[in-house]
Parts: structure tokens; C-alpha cells; sequence
């Protein structure tokens, strides 16, 4: 299974504190890739916040084509972070590794944050297809304060390879995958986190239901419940949905996911409303195991899992600074100052959330509710 | 020499052109006479037959002729008495001599048209090679990668929704200090839906099925769910139930269902101000599997002084359906106002779907059923479907098989993103060769949301003789030698309504058991695989590029 290493800060970050997790964690991954999604960016990206943010690979003539159809399409490039390449035997180098930062067209400096998000999400797409057939452009996020790396290898030596030891890429949220590959051939775009629109997620363990998920996505008329070269890409989709298309408060992504059985929901407040919610989603009820731990756009992070996750992963750390992992000696290596007994293992019927910054982190149970576990 | 007029049977059939020869054997014989009196077809008879004997006793010969009269039992060529292979005969003979043994030369559908009239039975086609579920498998194990679950152990949630589900933007939900809430007042109309396991026991009438095979069944379902909590739901057939059942609060586990006569329906409207519950759903039947384009049909010798009580009708006269609702000119006008009618009866509280033939048209009845907000669901009846009475041609030949039927339709439904909203019942053929859970499971994959059964929970629950080399098969004739599809009470008293309950009880708790065997490896337990496509396999490509499923060998 994979190995996930997400930390959350009310500072700035470097992305090997990540790296260095997952590192410990060695057992379990194979090198077949590692993801990186950093949030709240810092560093050299910090004064960007607001501008959409391009992360992906392209050959040299893929850049070509992808620059000329994103000028035609009226964005103007205001900043780039090109990683400063170090040759490491074992990785295979491509030609460009690139996080642009690009103004919106003029003609959507006045539209809604709604058409913005719909038009980086189309173009990001568009871009992808452009690409997928040659292989001459990735491209895994188009959206402010994001940036997004993946590439095949060794964790560790991949932080070598992108130079992130040294570099000026910062920032307060960073999740970090590396790969036990279970999805046949190694592709870039089937490596965790995931992203839409300012959701995202990663995944260990597999997901059974994947099939009747993916069908029920991917007919909801929403271009980005598209993709699915990992069958954990729905987790991240689900949220999307749940939170963004259905409004739904965070916490009940877990009553989405793993809905509570007939007596146990009799016991809930909002009873009526769960009933209803689990015949209406039911095709969103997924069969792990999972552990999935995954952020909203706002910078709250979360780590919850199905029942069938007989080993949990942990959420521990100090008030600023909360590591979410899925082994518990991924954590000692992000937050070695934390009280290790007070780290949280979350249950069958628990959530995890910690709040933007790391200020807090709450525990919502389907039977208990709420529990503050630190503030 | 024998005369020329007695050697001449021309007009006679030979047994070898019946489907079954009997054969018996003269040497265990003891001429107790059972085999003959319990023959539902009076296919065999006692009978005296005069032997010549020759014989020399002396070193040279010296033949003696002796005349002697013995009783044996005869198989009769009147093909109005041919033998259906029952073998009741068999099962009373306390010496093992005597048996029906199917004859594959034989001419039956050559000869079964006397008068005029053709061949009427019961049961399902007579095809008994392997229907298309037989050819799937699931393919998909967990291992290593994803641990497969422990059958035994794990915790499993076997059930499924029956009514029509509101697509998850038009739940009428708000949130309120960080909670969702229901909203209040003139909010969304909210459809009921019964939560049941997903295979139920399809629609079979009081009147088609005798009086201690449907107590049988009921009782059965009333276990599996006040005792066992199972939600097993069973579906009434056309022509009501038992008054006392009507207004008792076991209804709930009941599905009625109202068809072309509108049989029973005058017993049901008067007793709803008297329900102390309301019943599962309503089915209003517009097809049947076995036999498309025909209407039910209880021969007169089956309407008894009950069966009339219940239907409302005189006693002893045929009750033909008619082959279609009389005011079913479209299906947007008369079948929505009829799914509306019947929704509104009970208050809108209750389900109400439509049951169909399965049918190169299915796809457009559901399209239209998906635009009328009521309808509560699809029933798909394929063409191995069973019956108590229809033409063998239409049992034979007309219809659709199940498993592509429901594929195109739940396919359908997905590319429309309505997979959920309108659940797909499929039935016909489900059991077929014995494996009820494998078939249900395969049609829940290929999309069902729920799976009907009604031969095979005869065949199981009661011992049916019916197969599909056209065993038996004499539901339509009142003759039912097991006493399942009999109101003849002589008959019907063999069929002991408590055994029958528990082998429901039976079949269904081995069915939960199997199925879970199967969901397990394929690492699911939470909700029921429904459209898990990438589960199932064919071993016929075919079969696998028209379902659009891997194929393996």
C-alpha cells in the first residue's frame, strides 16, 4: 500500500519535511512514483495567491504547443518556478518540470470565481487531451496557491532530483505520496494527491467499488470527475462533490463515504436527513480499505477511513503544526516535538479535521459528534 | 393370422413419439396399484394382457401352449393423457418399478394440437442448455493488493432500495449551524422507498398457486423477516390476497400487484381504510416474461369458492386477463396516470412500479418512466420467465432474455447519471440451473438493483417437478402433482404449508450465505455491488462484448 505524509502548518514549509516522512516510511512504497501538492503557497509564489498556478511536465515541443494555446486563450504569464534539476542516477530526467503563474484573461478579470474555476478547470483539461496521446504534455493542476509535482522514483531522491532541499518553494499545507503501484503501468497521472478545484486527496489501500463510483461520477455532466487512472481518484472527487456541488458541510463526507447502518443512524440528531442522504448516494459508498486524507480550499485537512482499515493512519502534533500520516513514524520525523500519546488513530466512525493554520483539530464521530482534541 | 382391421393402429401414436416412455417392470411389480391412481395425467393404466407361452419339456420337441391372463401397467398413446414425466409414479412405487425416462425422438408438438387448440402449459421454456447468467463469473478476487474479506466473520449489508430515489441535488436539504437539516413546508416531494433484500419471490397468484403453497410462502416471509430480520418481500401476482392477510400488518412485506383484469382490486379498495399498514409496493403488471403479449389466465377448474371470494368473481368460470390494460393507450397518458392513481390511493406512501416482458423496447419504456417523477422502479421479466398457464409457443419462443435487457438498461441509465433513481428489477430465468445467488449476484452487477424469483422458489421451497425438458409443466391443468399449482384439494393437501415455510427460510438464509461467498473475495460488503461491472466475466466473448464485460477462458 502506499505511503501518505501530510503535514499542515501556520508556517511555511520546506517540501522535504514531507519527503523525509514519507523516507521512514520506505517500506512501503516501491518508487514507483511520488506526488507532492503543496497549498498556501510561499517562498518565491507567495505574492501569486491569487493567480492560477499551471503544474505539469512538457516535452520540448509540448511546451511549445502548450504556450501558444494558453496565450491564444488570453492567459499572460506573470511567474514561473522551473526546479533546479540535480542528475540522480535512477530518475529519468524529462525536459520540463514547470509551475507557471498566470494571469486570467482580461475578459474574466471581472467574472465570478465561479467562471474562473470553470475556466482553468476546461483548460486544464484541454491541455490534457492535447497531450495524453504523445505523452507531450502533463499537466495535474491549474488553480490558485497550488502547485503540484509528480514523477516516478524514489521519494528521497526525487527531493534531490527537483533541488527541494535548497529550494525557495514553500508552503503551509504539503501532501506527499509515495507509490506502491497497484494499477498496472506506472502513470503519472494515476499518482496521488488528486485535485479539482481546490479539493484534494490522497489514498492508500484500494477501493472495490471503484466501477459503480467512477459511472455515477462521471455522469454528473461535471468535466472533472474525469481521469480515473487510479481508482482513488474518486475520493477526491467525492469530496469535491459532497462539499462544493452538494454543499454539504465537511464532516459529513464521512456519512457519504461510509454511510452508518439502519440502528446506528436511528441514534443521530439529524437521523431523517442520513436516511435519505444514503439512499440518494448510495452509489458514492465506497469499500476499502482506505485511509484517505485530503484538504478543502479554505486549508482545512482531514484523515478518515472505512471500517475494513484495520491499521489506522495518525494525526498528531503541536498547536501550528499537524502532521496527518499514514504510519505513526512518519509523523515522529515531521513533529518530534508533539506529545506522542496524545496522537490520533482514527476509528470506523471517526473524522479527523484540522483547521486552517493547524489551530485546531477536532474529531467528529457518526455516533458521538464533535470532540476537540486540541486548540 | 390376426385380422388386416386389428393390425391396423395407424390412427394410434407409438410411445415413441411421446415425450416420456414409462417404463416398468414387470418382475417388482406387485400390482399395488399406487403408480396408476396417483398419475396426474392417467398416462398409465392397469390393464390385462393375454401371453402365449411355448414351451417343451421333453429331450425332443414337444411344444405346450399355455394362455395366461396377467395385470400390467400400460402406458396409453392418447396424447390428450400423455406421460409428462412427473414421475409421481415413481415416488409411490414402494418397488422401484416403474419410471418415466425422457425420450429425445420424440413428436409431442407434432400431435399436441388436437381440436385445434395448441399446446397450453405451465413452467418456463423448454431450453435446457445454460441461460447467459450461467456464463458469467466473477473474476475479480481480491488479493494481496486489496484483502479479500472474511465471509464468515465480516459484517455485511445485503440490501437494496425499492422506489424511486431523488437525485442527491434535490434532496431537500439545508444546513443550519453547520448541520443539514430537512427543509420545512412546501419542500421537495420526497418518494418512498422501502429498503428489502435485493431478491424477492415474484409475483405467483393466490389461484395459480394452491392455498397451502401461498400460505407456505407467506409464512416464510413473514419469518425471514419478524424472526430472522431480513427483509425478504414477496409480490402477490394478479387477484389479491387473504382478506385477513390484506388487513393485518404482515402486508407490509407484500407486494401487490394489480394486472389487465383488475382482479382482487375491488377487495383491496374496500379493505385501505382498514389496513393497520401499507403493503411494500404496488406492481402494476403490463407483460410477463413467459408469455408476452398475453394476459394471465386461471382456468376454470382452479376458481374455487376462495379464489372467487378474493378475485370477486363467480366460482368455476375461466378468468382471462386481457392482453394489455383496456385504458393503456400511451405510455405518458394512462400509464402515468395510472402509476399516479395507484400512488394516490395509498397517499403516496407506497411505491409504485411497472413490470414489463422483457423486450427490445425496454429501454424506451424506461426513458418514459424516468420523466414521470412517481414511478417507483422497473420490473424486467425475461423470457425464461415462469407461468402457471400460457401457449407453449409464446413460452418457446417469444420474448427476451434477461441479462442484456437489464445492461442496456442500467447502461442507459448511467450514461444519463440516473442509475440510482430508478431501480431495475430483473427477473426470468434467475435459477435456472440451481444457482439462485450466482445469477442474482451477476444481474446485480450487470445493473439490477434487485432480482425477482418465482420457479425456483417453487422448485426449491415445494419440490416442483417442472423443468425444462417440459417435466410435468401441468400448472395450467389444475393437476399439479406436488399440489403447488392445484386448487383441488385432494392434491393440495400433499403439499404440507409449514415444510414449505421452512424451506423458504432455508433457501433464503443459504442464498444470504452464498452471497456473501461471492461479494467477499470480490472485497465488497458495505452496499450491494450494483453495475460492478469490472467484477464479472464471460466465458463466451460474445456474451462479454454484448454486456460489454471482460471475457475469459
Amino acid at each position: 500500500m502506499c505511503r501518505l505524509a501530510a503535514i499542515t502548518s501556520n508556517e511555511y514549509l520546506n517540501p522535504m519535511e514531507c519527503i523525509g516522512a514519507l523516507e521512514t516510511m520506505h517500506e512501503g512504497h516501491d518508487g514507483s512514483g511520488m506526488g507532492l501538492i503543496l497549498k498556501n503557497l510561499g517562498g518565491e509564489l507567495a505574492e501569486f495567491f491569487d493567480y492560477p498556478v499551471l503544474s505539469g511536465i512538457c516535452s520540448k515541443d509540448g511546451l511549445y504547443t502548450l504556450e501558444e494555446y494558453l496565450f491564444h486563450a488570453g492567459f499572460r504569464l506573470k511567474h514561473q518556478w522551473r526546479p533546479a534539476l540535480k542528475p540522480v542516477k535512477g530518475i529519468k530526467r524529462r525536459d520540463h518540470y514547470f509551475a507557471k503563474v498566470y494571469d486570467y484573461p482580461e475578459e474574466y478579470e471581472d467574472r465570478s470565481q465561479e467562471e474562473k474555476e470553470e475556466l482553468l478547470l476546461q483548460t486544464r483539461l484541454t491541455l490534457r487531451r492535447m497531450g495524453e496521446e504523445n505523452g507531450s504534455i502533463t499537466v495535474f493542476s491549474f488553480y490558485p496557491d497550488i502547485v503540484t509535482i509528480k514523477e516516478v522514483g524514489d521519494p528521497l531522491q526525487l527531493g534531490e532530483f527537483f533541488g527541494l532541499t535548497d529550494s525557495r518553494l514553500k508552503a503551509k499545507i504539503i501532501f506527499a505520496q509515495g507509490r506502491q503501484n497497484t494499477n498496472y503501468d506506472i502513470n503519472l497521472y494515476a499518482c496521488h494527491p488528486f485535485f479539482v478545484q481546490g479539493f484534494g486527496s490522497m489514498t492508500n489501500g484500494e477501493n472495490t467499488a471503484f466501477v459503480p463510483i467512477r459511472e455515477f461520477l462521471a455522469s454528473r455532466g461535471f468535466a472533472g470527475y474525469s481521469g480515473y487512472d487510479s481508482d482513488s481518484e474518486v475520493f477526491t472527487h467525492i469530496l469535491h462533490y459532497a462539499v462544493k456541488k452538494l454543499g454539504y458541510p465537511l464532516h459529513y463526507y464521512k456519512d457519504v463515504i461510509t454511510p452508518l447502518g439502519e440502528d446506528d443512524l436511528a441514534r443521530r440528531e439529524d437521523s431523517e436527513v442520513l436516511s435519505l442522504m444514503r439512499v440518494a448516494l448510495r452509489p458514492l459508498c465506497i469499500d476499502g480499505p482506505n485511509v484517505i486524507i485530503g484538504f478543502t480550499p479554505d486549508g482545512s485537512c482531514f484523515m478518515v477511513h472505512d471500517a475494513k482499515k484495520l491499521r489506522p493512519g495518525v494525526v498528531g502534533g503541536v498547536r501550528g503544526r499537524v502532521g496527518l500520516v499514514s504510519e505513526e513514524c512518519g509523523l515522529e520525523s515531521m513533529v518530534p516535538e508533539r506529545e506522542s500519546a496524545k496522537g490520533i488513530f482514527p476509528m470506523k466512525y471517526d473524522m479527523v479535521i484540522v483547521s486552517p493554520g493547524a489551530q485546531e483539530v477536532r474529531v467528529w464521530n457518526q455516533l458521538y459528534g464533535w470532540t476537540t482534541i486540541m486548540n | 393370422m390376426e385380422s388386416a382391421v386389428r393390425l391396423d393402429h395407424n390412427h394410434e401414436l407409438t410411445v415413441k413419439d411421446l415425450p416420456y416412455i414409462v417404463t416398468w417392470r414387470e418382475d417388482r411389480c406387485k400390482r399395488c396399484g399406487r403408480c396408476t391412481a396417483v398419475c396426474p395425467m392417467h398416462a398409465i393404466e392397469p390393464s390385462v394382457m393375454v401371453r402365449r407361452e411355448i414351451s417343451s419339456e421333453d429331450a425332443s420337441p414337444s411344444p405346450k401352449v399355455t394362455r395366461k391372463t396377467v395385470v400390467v401397467v400400460r402406458q396409453t398413446t392418447d396424447i390428450e393423457r400423455y406421460c409428462t414425466g412427473c414421475g409421481s409414479c415413481t415416488l409411490v412405487c414402494p418397488n422401484d418399478a416403474i419410471e418415466p425416462v425422457f425420450n429425445p425422438q420424440h413428436k409431442f408438438l407434432f400431435h399436441k394440437n388436437p381440436g385445434g387448440h395448441p399446446y397450453r402449459r405451465g413452467g418456463r421454456r423448454n431450453d435446457p442448455r445454460e441461460s447467459t447468467l450461467d456464463h458469467l463469473k466473477f473474476t475479480r478476487i481480491s488479493m494481496l493488493t486489496d484483502p479479500a474479506l472474511d465471509a464468515g466473520r465480516h459484517e455485511f449489508r445485503i440490501r437494496t432500495y425499492l422506489g424511486r430515489i431523488l437525485p442527491p441535488e434535490e434532496m431537500p436539504f439545508r444546513v443550519k449551524e453547520g448541520k443539514l437539516e430537512l427543509m420545512s413546508g412546501n419542500s421537495r416531494f420526497v418518494p418512498p422507498v422501502r429498503e428489502i433484500y435485493p431478491v424477492m419471490i415474484g409475483s405467483m397468484s393466490v389461484g395459480a398457486l394452491s392455498p397451502t403453497m401461498w400460505e407456505g410462502l407467506a409464512m416464510g416471509v413473514a419469518y425471514l423477516n419478524e424472526v430472522d430480520r431480513m427483509p425478504v418481500v414477496m409480490a402477490s401476482g394478479e387477484g389479491g390476497i387473504p382478506p385477513r392477510l390484506l388487513k393485518s400488518r404482515f402486508i407490509k412485506y407484500f407486494i401487490l400487484q394489480i394486472a389487465s383484469g383488475y382482479f382482487g382490486w375491488d377487495e383491496i379498495i374496500r379493505a385501505i381504510p382498514d389496513m393497520a399498514d401499507d403493503p411494500c409496493a404496488i406492481e402494476i403488471k403490463y407483460g410477463q416474461g413467459a408469455k408476452p403479449g398475453d394476459g394471465g389466465l386461471l382456468m376454470a377448474e382452479k376458481v374455487t369458492k376462495l379464489i372467487s371470494e378474493i378475485r370477486g368473481v363467480p366460482q368455476g368460470v375461466d378468468l382471462p386477463s386481457p392482453p394489455t390494460h383496456q385504458t393503456k393507450y400511451s405510455i405518458e397518458e394512462s400509464v402515468a396516470k395510472m402509476i399516479q392513481a395507484m400512488s394516490m390511493a395509498f397517499g403516496f406512501r407506497v411505491p409504485v412500479f411497472p413490470k414489463i416482458s422483457g423486450t427490445r423496447t425496454a429501454r424506451a419504456v424506461l426513458n418514459n418512466l424516468l420523466r414521470n417523477p412517481y414511478a417507483g422502479g422497473l420490473s424486467i421479466d425475461g423470457e425464461e420467465g415462469g407461468t402457471g398457464a400460457a401457449y407453449n409457443v409464446s413460452l418457446d419462443k417469444m420474448g427476451h432474455p434477461i441479462a442484456s435487457n437489464i445492461r442496456d438498461c442500467y447502461l442507459d441509465l448511467a450514461r444519463q447519471g440516473r442509475q440510482n433513481e430508478l431501480p431495475l428489477i430483473a427477473a426470468g430465468g434467475v435459477g435456472k440451473k440451481g444457482g439462485l445467488a450466482a445469477n442474482a449476484a451477476a444481474l446485480i452487477m450487470l445493473g439490477a438493483s434487485a432480482v425477482s424469483v418465482g420457479k425456483y422458489m417453487m422448485q426449491a421451497a415445494a419440490g416442483c417437478f417442472g423443468d425444462e425438458m417440459n417435466r410435468c409443466n401441468v400448472c395450467n391443468i389444475g393437476k399439479c402433482p406436488r399440489g403447488i399449482t392445484t386448487q383441488d384439494p385432494r392434491l393440495y393437501r400433499r403439499l404440507d404449508p409449514e415444510k414449505v415455510a421452512e424451506r423458504v427460510v432455508e433457501v433464503f438464509r443459504a442464498l444470504d450465505v452464498e452471497l456473501k461467498k461471492i461479494f467477499a473475495p470480490l472485497g465488497r460488503s458495505t452496499e450491494l455491488p450494483i453495475g460492478m461491472s469490472d467484477a464479472l466475466c464471460a466465458d463466451d466473448a460474445d456474451i462479454a462484448q454484448r454486456l460489454q464485460i471482460g471475457y475469459v477462458c
